[in-house]
């Protein structure tokens, strides 16, 4: 069989193959031990945390919608200190590197955050979250506004050596605008997309059927905005890009390589078939194989070229 | 590594209006199954509706080999589920979750195994242990495979007592007859067409007000479990109950079919994850508000 060259750079992190798991979808890694081999990932990313431990929102946290799910979860996790005294170990065993997802509610929240989990050894990157629609304070509002995103990624950078991945949303007018300005502030790597603010309503109770009343959508209804929006900051920025949103198929993945992402992350796909990582990867190896192309790296943002 | 298991479907029955029987061979879950733990199905071979959906193990058959669920109808997956017929295939992820915890008898009570509540029972001064067994509608499921594990134990005195809407919606009332003549049955129906013309849980209550129970494992609607957790409350007695929330990944991830329990101070409360700490809870862990 002919070795395919399926490893990737990321500001300066280095991956054996370019299959993530997308933040809050995979747990802390331990649930998902079970089904997947953890040690055959690109990196794992974990669920968001912040720097005191949050309950998150009130129930229904979860709606099914027409190849979609909407989810209000509020970043529900045990807080830094647990995170660095019990789970962080565990995941050290299986030698992947590992991206921390972090979120906070003022910029002073995410700085003290990021210095606090610069100490720990075994962290790979940190994923800034500027974008999570489900809670109250922070999340979005710093996400959506490029001042606001510039100044989050500012203080992460100032606190950490690690490199700085910046999740953004695709709730705002133009990705790029969003994205330039946190690589001007220092971002050295961009996660695209995280969900898109939904929402449903209970016919029967006539009221909104998620706690939160607003939620994410996730799943394979999103894949076409995730993939114009990869497209559209891989035009504008040159960082390097984390592609996610909908990706359930090698096939999927491979469309967001095309458009521009160097690495790709799993989610909801993981809900549905717990292997979903493995097979894709699988699958990626396969089609470069088939396609007798050496180096996936080749295939990044090849369909620009093709406009 | 655990994944999907292709499992051929050996029957597919609705034994009452909108309620479906379907057994399936699964020797690994014969095996593996604790009572209470549920399994995960994928209902559809496309992005629509996405997600599995879980259900409890109602019975297992080490003769054939099988596990079987009981399901009700209520929306697009169990629809699509519906439609499945003998001899086609189903993806099936599980044993999940944590099930009942089974008294522990034979033996001095070990405060250890048992399940919260249940180290009261310690000094228990009678021989036999007494249980009852409270099964609202389609909550029956779980309880039958919990019964098929009770009977075998030494020791037990059973009432199982089942509430529903009418006698039509008494699943599996033939079957639970000829589990063993330890066992007995307590009907009743909101409509009085079979049993004890109200709600099941009065008739938990006269036991329980007669002194003829130990310790009580339930599974129903939300507001009849919260009835039980109350009368358990109320006369200070050990119990399990069987909660049913939609579920995202199933496999505790995703924190999305949480429930509030009591927190480790007082007045304190965390959000449990139904499909990874339950679906099997003590009742009195439980925050009943919303």
């Amino acid at each position: 069989m002919v070795a395919v060259d399926l490893t990737v750079e990321i500001a300066g992190l280095k991956l054996k193959n370019p299959v993530i798991t997308v933040s809050g979808t995979f747990g802390f890694g331990q649930e998902y031990a079970p089904y997947v081999d953890l040690s055959r990932l690109g990196a794992i990313t974990v669920k968001g945390l912040t720097l005191l431990p949050r309950p998150g929102n009130p129930p229904p946290r979860l709606v099914e919608t027409p190849a979609g799910i909407l989810n209000a979860i509020g970043l529900q996790n045990p807080g830094v200190e647990y995170f660095a005294a019990s789970i962080l170990p565990y995941l050290s065993q299986f030698k992947i590197p590992v991206i921390v997802n972090m979120a906070g509610e003022t910029v002073e929240e995410y700085a003290a955050l990021a210095a606090k989990l610069s100490e720990l050894n075994n962290i790979a990157a940190l994923e800034v979250n500027i974008s999570c629609p489900n809670v109250k304070k922070g999340g979005l509002q710093f996400g959506s506004d490029p001042t606001a995103a510039a100044e989050v990624t500012r203080a992460v950078k100032n606190n950490t050596c690690l490199p700085v991945i910046v999740k953004l949303s695709p709730n705002v007018t133009r990705i790029e605008i969003i994205a330039q300005a946190v690589a001007q502030a220092g971002a050295d790597a961009l996660s695209l997309i995280n969900t898109v603010l939904g929402m449903a309503i209970d016919l029967k109770e006539r009221r909104p059927i998620l706690g939160n009343i607003f939620g994410g959508l996730s799943g394979p209804a999103i894949k076409p905005v995730a993939i114009r929006a990869v497209w559209q900051v891989f035009e504008e920025v040159s960082l390097p890009i984390i592609g996610m949103g909908g990706i359930f198929t090698a096939q999927d993945a491979l469309e967001f390589i095309m458009a521009g992402a160097k690495a790709i992350a799993v989610g909801t796909a993981n809900f549905i078939n717990p292997r979903a990582t493995i097979d894709i990867l699988e699958g990626i190896e396969n089609y470069l194989r088939e396609n007798k192309i050496e180096k996936l790296s080749d295939l990044v943002g090849v369909a620009h070229y093709k406009t | 590594m655990a994944s999907y298991n292709t499992v051929k479907i050996t029957r597919q029955e609705e034994i009452a209006p909108g309620f479906y029987f379907l057994s399936f061979k699964s020797p690994f879950l014969v095996h593996q199954a604790q009572p209470g733990q549920f399994v995960y199905f994928r209902c559809s071979n496309t992005y629509d509706p996405l997600l599995p959906r879980p259900f409890s193990i109602a019975m297992v058959n080490e003769e054939k080999n099988e596990a079987a669920v009981l399901y009700q109808v209520v929306g697009r997956g169990t629809a699509l589920l519906a439609q499945k017929k003998e001899l086609d295939y189903l993806n099936v992820l599980g044993p999940l979750g944590r099930g009942f915890t089974l008294p522990p008898l034979g033996q001095p009570f070990q405060p250890k195994c048992c399940p919260k509540g249940l180290e009261q029972l310690k000094n228990f001064p009678q021989f036999f242990l007494r249980i009852a067994v409270v099964a609202g509608g389609v909550g029956i499921a779980p309880l039958f495979f919990l019964l098929q594990r009770l009977k075998d134990l030494p020791d037990l005195i059973i009432e199982i007592l089942i509430g529903a809407r009418s006698t039509k919606q008494l699943l599996l009332k033939p079957e639970i007859k000829n589990l063993s003549p330890q066992i007995n049955l307590h009907l009743a129906t909101d409509d009085g067409s079979c049993g004890y013309h109200g709600p099941v849980t009065e008739m938990l209550s006269t036991l329980l007000g007669a002194d003829k129970i130990d310790l009580v494992y339930a599974c129903g609607p939300k507001a009849m479990l919260k009835t039980v957790a109350k009368l358990l409350a109320e006369y200070n007695l050990p119990g399990e109950v069987s909660l049913e929330k939609q579920m995202g990944c199933g496999v505790g991830a995703c924190l999305s079919c949480v429930c509030k329990t009591k927190g480790d101070k007082e007045n304190s409360f965390r959000y449990s994850r139904v499909c990874k700490e339950g679906p099997v809870f003590p009742a009195q862990e439980i925050i009943w508000e919303d």
